[in-house]
């Protein structure tokens, strides 16, 4: 297993794609009104199988190679892919997402902890 | 990730000053939109923000204004001969805004920044919710 995978199993790996995903979200919500911005997303399965492969592949070149650009609904005048209604929905999943994860992390730290502690 | 550090709350706060800077325009297009010159090229003319990504990595991005550039419309003659400032044909130029557009322009970078306001709240719960992981 990769470094780190042992403790946190797939749960560490996931909660880091996650976060580089909210990131990337927020870019494109962030940049809803610039002309010719285009969105990009992460394909998560894609990511978070390359980055448990378990062949050196770290969590930020997983996700860049799962990268791809958003297909808007709607082309725009501006050349901007941005659709704030796909980018709200998508954060706000990926949001819920991102605690779920880390709610099984802590149901993790707890059996580990209690097994540290013998009790 | 360390030497990239365009961190969630970045890109939202910059966006959301981004968004302020076009509302300020806005603002004064507003306040100018009933002022009136001597001549077409000193009649006041709408300017507008013109955002630019900056981008640190593949997909993390934030945005920011380029410069500010004055708009096109031009300024309408008007005929007012009782106008002090009006010229020796009895002519004023009004400004070169456009009210209407303005107004929607308004309500689309206050609803851009609450967007940005939402997004910095999400990741600011799920970072606190992150470090209080083992307790």
């Amino acid at each position: 297993m990769a470094n780190g995978e042992t403790l946190f199993g797939l749960s560490g790996t996931a909660l880091q794609l996650r976060s580089q995903r909210l990131a990337l979200l927020a870019s494109n919500i962030a940049n809803a009104a610039t002309p010719n911005y285009k969105a990009r997303d992460i394909d998560f399965n894609k990511a978070l199988e390359a980055a448990t492969s378990g062949n050196g592949t770290s969590v930020d070149q997983a996700a860049r190679g799962a990268l791809g650009y958003r297909v808007p609904l709607e082309a725009s005048l501006d050349g901007n892919t941005v659709e704030l209604s796909t980018e709200q929905t998508q954060f706000a999943e990926n949001a819920v997402k991102y605690r779920t994860t880390l709610s099984f992390l802590e149901g993790r730290i707890g059996t580990i902890m209690s097994a540290l502690k013998g009790e | 990730m360390a030497n990239n550090n365009l961190s969630v709350f970045d890109i939202a706060g910059r966006a959301m000053s981004a968004q302020m800077l076009r509302l300020n325009t806005t603002a004064s297009n507003l306040a100018n939109a009933g002022s009136s010159s001597s001549s077409e090229a000193t009649a006041f003319r709408a300017i507008k923000p013109v955002f630019k990504t900056v981008t640190q990595a593949p997909g993390i991005a934030t945005v920011q204004v380029d410069r500010v550039v004055s708009s096109n419309i031009t300024p309408t003659k008007r005929h007012d001969p009782t106008n002090p400032i009006a010229d020796k044909n009895g002519d004023v130029w009004d400004a070169g805004v456009d009210s209407a557009a303005e107004l929607v322009d308004m309500i689309e970078s206050a609803r851009q920044y609450q967007n940005n306001v939402q997004v910095l709240q999400t990741a600011k719960q799920l970072t606190l919710d992150t470090l209080r992981l083992d307790k």
